[in-house]
This record gives structure tokens, C-alpha cells and sequence, in this order.
């Protein structure tokens, strides 16, 4: 790691990706917020809704109407991303550096947004289709759990952050697209965060994750062939809950 | 006579010793023969000798010295560090934002130098930033990226820890034409390059638990290292095909 460093250290003390032990109780507090900052996002897709109604009875304005119902990618980034920051930054108990009420937040707030059946195919790679689907359950629920740890320790450091959506490279038909963003700071060289994200109906859902140049996906699959290769498909199920257990213990303790 | 270079030519003597360490290791190693090799890492048994090698460096040495550092430290001070020895570096990497046909960039790296060295008080403070000078991440290695030179294998080396051949030999040229380099004094410089290295160890403590949490860590950070590589040399625009 120190290569990289040595010439201009990585500013990790402003992204870290640090694990703490998590267990997944709720707060009834971040819980009435999050309930306003959902009616919030599905807003405008009731307002569209009202706008075809109104439209089908003019006839001409149908076409505009019905684009409209669809959001694009990078508006669903925009929206999501600057309500969890806004929401951390508003709820002082989400900033205390309490991991539980952050990883609660994410489960509730980011977790509903991501296609945790692909992400997970994904990580796993050519094996995933050998699975049972039993086995490819308990994959998802390990998985999950890892995420959630993941990613609710990287938003401890969020403080002045804002996020910026680069302009969309996809054509409006495209069901597959890359949204880039990145987090800007007050101090220091932004930070790229870079999704992956398909098509599901009328919404959008995230598969993979690029954190400053690295796929969160192309990260875990290595690491999961190597584990199936030696112990097999539920040698990686079970290294996995095994870890999921140990923070889920050490955060009973503490 | 020059710390950085002696420092270089021991850890040239350590990598024969690991060599060798690393490969009778590597018929022991997690995973055994099941391992898939990798087409970027042909020479990962010898890899995670060194890894194993550097990993106990690192539990002994290292990561105790940055945690001392960490805790005792007043955080101000370790921003005026962290700022110092980053402006140091600004005019080594202004030249590699030249040489990788960048003269905007160049130009701002140097501006970063020039304002922080004056009015930001031989760079303890960072006034460049607040004018929108912003700080660039660029190194030898990743010139040479530029330039088309290929990664070659993936290669851990002792107490540096991941790099490849093309990053190893940028590793070499950046330790001798940095600034630090530059200086006579050789307390100063060997204090400068010392401090370099506990500063970024610091830095990186957050990082621990995630490398804890993961099921080969020895892969974990090879994957992360040639994905960030390559995106830096890339600027984070990658080519379609990626």
C-alpha cells in the first residue's frame, strides 16, 4: 500500500472504509425521517403521474408526459446520493459515529436501491449458476451483511461533502448505463464514485459500486472463486456468515 | 550518503532473502494448488512470500510506530506534516503532469508550490487549495503508463508493499528525483523520507478493518492495487472496453 502513498498519500482519512461491528436494530427517530425523505423521492413520480392524467385528456401532450414518468439514471444518482448525505449531515445522531444507527439508515435508506441478486451473481462470478437456489439465498443474505458494514463505516466520514453528477454518456433507450459522480470537499482532490446501474420497470437499481477506480464487484470476486475453488460453494457461505457472526458478536459487546 | 538510495539497496538485498523465503512458502499457502492463478500475477507464489514478510514488518514495526503517531501526535501537527511534505512533492509532480502532455496541470502543480511555499508558510498550510489549485496525484509510474509502457507482472516489494515492474521502477525514479532527494542535509532528508512513510502508514489505519474483514487479503489488496493503478493512469476515464 505505502507505493502508492509515498508520492501523494490517498486521502483516506477523508474516505475511510474502516469496518466497526454493526447489529441491525432501528431507531425510531432516523425512522420518522426516513418515512419523509421516501414520500419526498417518490414525489415526482406522483407528480408525473398527475401530468399523464392531465395529458391524456389534452392527447397532445402524451409523448412528453410518458418520458417524464421514467426518471433518468443520473437524476435517481443525484437524488439518492444528495439525500444521504443531506440526511447525515441534518441528523446529528447519524454523525455521532454510532455504526449501528448508520447501518440502519443504509439498510433503510440505500439498501432498497441496489439489485442485490446481480451484485451477488456478479461477485461470485462463473460459479454462481452451479449454486443451488438455496445456496444462492444464503449468498445474498452474507453478502448483504458484509455491504452493509462496508458501507455504512465509509459514511462515518461524511461531514462537508457534496455530491456532483457528471453529465450522462447514454443514449435514453440504454437499460444498462454507468453513472459517474463524484465527492467533492472543501479540502483535497475529489473523490470518484462511479455506478453501475440497470434498468428494472420504470426504476432504477445499482449493481456495482466504483469507489476512486475500484469495482466493488471485480474486489470480492477473486477472493470468492479462490474460497469455492478450495472449500467449495458452501465453504464460502459458511466463511462468510462466520464473519458476519463475529462483528454481529463483537458489537453485542461493545 | 543518500538515505533514500541506501534504504532502496538494502531492501534489494531483503527481496533475495524473501525470495527465497517466499518460496518455500508458497507450497504452503492458503489455498494450496487449488489457487486460480491470475494472468496479471504469474509470479504470486513468490508474491505472497514477500506479502507474508511485509505483513509481520507491519505488525511489529510499522503499524505500531503509525499508531503512536496517530495517538500522540496533535492532529494540527500532522496536517502541517501532511501539508509539508505534500508540497514537496508538487514540483515532482507538476514534471510528471508535463511529461504525460498535461501542461494545465503542470502549471497548477507548480502554482500549488510556489503560493503554498510563500503564503502558506513553507507549505505547513495549504492556501492553494482555497484558490483552486487543486492537488494531483501523479508519479513515474503512471508516466510511464502514459506512455504506453505496460504494467508487467504484478509484484510485491519488501516494506513498499504493492506495486508491478513499471510502478516498481517509477517507485525507483520517484525516490530519486523528489525534492526530498534534492536537499544536502541528510538528517533533514532521511528525517523527511522517515516521516513520509509514518505519515501515509497513519493514514492508512482506517483501512485495517476492511483488510481484517476480507477472505484473502494477500488478494484483496492485489485487486484494489491494479484497479486503482489503472484508473490513475487513466485519470478515471477508462477506455470503453473496460
Amino acid at each position: 500500500m505505502l507505493h502508492t502513498l509515498l508520492i501523494d498519500p490517498l486521502p483516506l482519512d477523508r474516505l475511510p472504509v474502516s469496518i466497526s461491528p454493526i447489529s441491525p436494530f432501528r431507531i425510531p427517530s432516523a425512522m420518522t425521517r426516513l418515512s419523509s425523505l421516501f414520500s419526498c423521492l417518490r414525489l415526482p413520480a406522483a407528480f408525473a403521474g398527475g401530468l399523464i392524467a392531465v395529458a391524456l385528456s389534452l392527447g397532445a401532450m402524451l409523448p412528453a408526459a410518458a418520458q417524464a414518468n421514467a426518471q433518468a439514471p443520473d437524476e435517481f444518482i443525484r437524488i439518492l446520493s444528495t439525500r444521504v448525505l443531506d440526511q447525515i449531515k441534518q441528523d446529528k445522531s447519524l454523525r455521532s459515529g454510532d455504526i449501528h444507527k448508520l447501518a440502519a439508515f443504509v439498510d433503510e435508506a440505500v439498501m432498497p436501491n441496489i439489485d442485490f441478486e446481480r451484485m451477488t451473481a456478479l461477485s461470485v462470478g462463473r460459479n454462481w449458476r452451479e449454486a443451488t437456489p438455496e445456496q444462492q439465498k444464503q449468498l445474498m443474505t452474507e453478502f448483504r451483511a458484509l455491504l452493509l458494514r462496508t458501507y455504512a463505516g465509509a459514511l462515518t466520514a461524511v461531514s462537508d461533502q457534496q455530491v456532483r453528477v457528471k453529465p450522462l454518456r447514454a443514449a435514453p433507450e440504454d437499460t444498462e448505463v454507468v453513472v459517474r459522480s463524484e465527492i467533492v470537499q472543501a479540502r483535497g482532490e475529489p473523490i470518484q464514485l462511479d455506478y453501475r446501474l440497470e434498468k428494472k420497470g420504470d426504476t432504477w437499481r445499482i449493481f456495482n459500486l466504483n469507489i476512486a477506480g475500484v469495482w466493488l464487484v471485480e474486489t470480492y470476486r477473486n477472493q470468492f472463486t479462490q474460497e469455492i475453488t478450495a472449500k467449495g460453494m458452501d465453504g464460502l457461505i459458511q466463511s462468510l456468515a462466520e464473519r458476519n457472526r463475529k462483528f454481529a458478536q463483537a458489537a453485542k459487546a461493545s | 550518503m543518500n538515505g533514500l538510495l541506501d534504504a532502496l539497496r538494502a531492501c534489494a538485498v531483503a527481496v533475495f532473502l524473501v525470495l527465497a523465503l517466499g518460496a518455500c512458502a508458497s507450497t504452503s499457502g492458503p489455498g494450496g494448488a487449488a489457487r486460480t492463478p491470475s494472468p496479471a500475477d504469474p509470479l504470486e507464489p513468490l508474491n505472497r512470500g514477500v506479502y507474508a514478510f511485509n505483513d509481520v514488518v507491519d505488525e511489529f514495526f510499522m503499524r505500531p510506530v503509525a499508531v503512536a503517531y496517530d495517538k500522540y501526535m496533535p492532529d494540527v501537527l500532522q496536517l502541517i506534516a501532511r501539508n509539508f511534505l505534500s508540497n514537496l512533492y508538487d514540483p515532482y509532480i507538476g514534471l510528471n503532469n508535463l511529461l504525460q502532455g498535461k501542461p494545465k496541470e503542470a502549471i497548477s502543480d507548480i502554482g500549488r508550490f510556489l503560493v503554498n511555499s510563500t503564503i502558506g508558510f513553507f507549505g505547513f498550510g495549504d492556501p492553494a487549495s482555497d484558490i483552486g489549485l487543486q492537488k494531483h496525484r501523479e508519479d513515474f509510474g503512471q508516466t510511464l503508463g502514459v506512455w504506453g509502457v505496460p504494467t508487467g507482472p504484478y509484484l510485491v516489494l519488501p516494506i513498499f508493499g504493492p506495486s508491478d515492474i513499471r510502478d516498481g521502477v517509477g517507485l525507483g525514479v520517484d525516490a530519486w528525483a523528489g525534492l526530498i532527494n534534492r536537499f544536502e542535509n541528510v538528517p533533514f532528508r532521511n528525517s523527511a523520507a522517515g516521516l513520509t512513510v509514518v505519515q501515509a502508514r497513519a493514514q492508512l489505519l482506517t483501512t485495517d478493518g476492511l483488510l481484517a474483514d476480507a477472505l484473502d487479503r494477500y488478494l484483496l489488496v492485489r485487486d484494489v492495487y491494479l484497479q486503482r493503478r489503472r484508473n490513475l493512469v487513466y485519470d478515471g476515464i477508462l477506455p470503453e472496453d473496460d
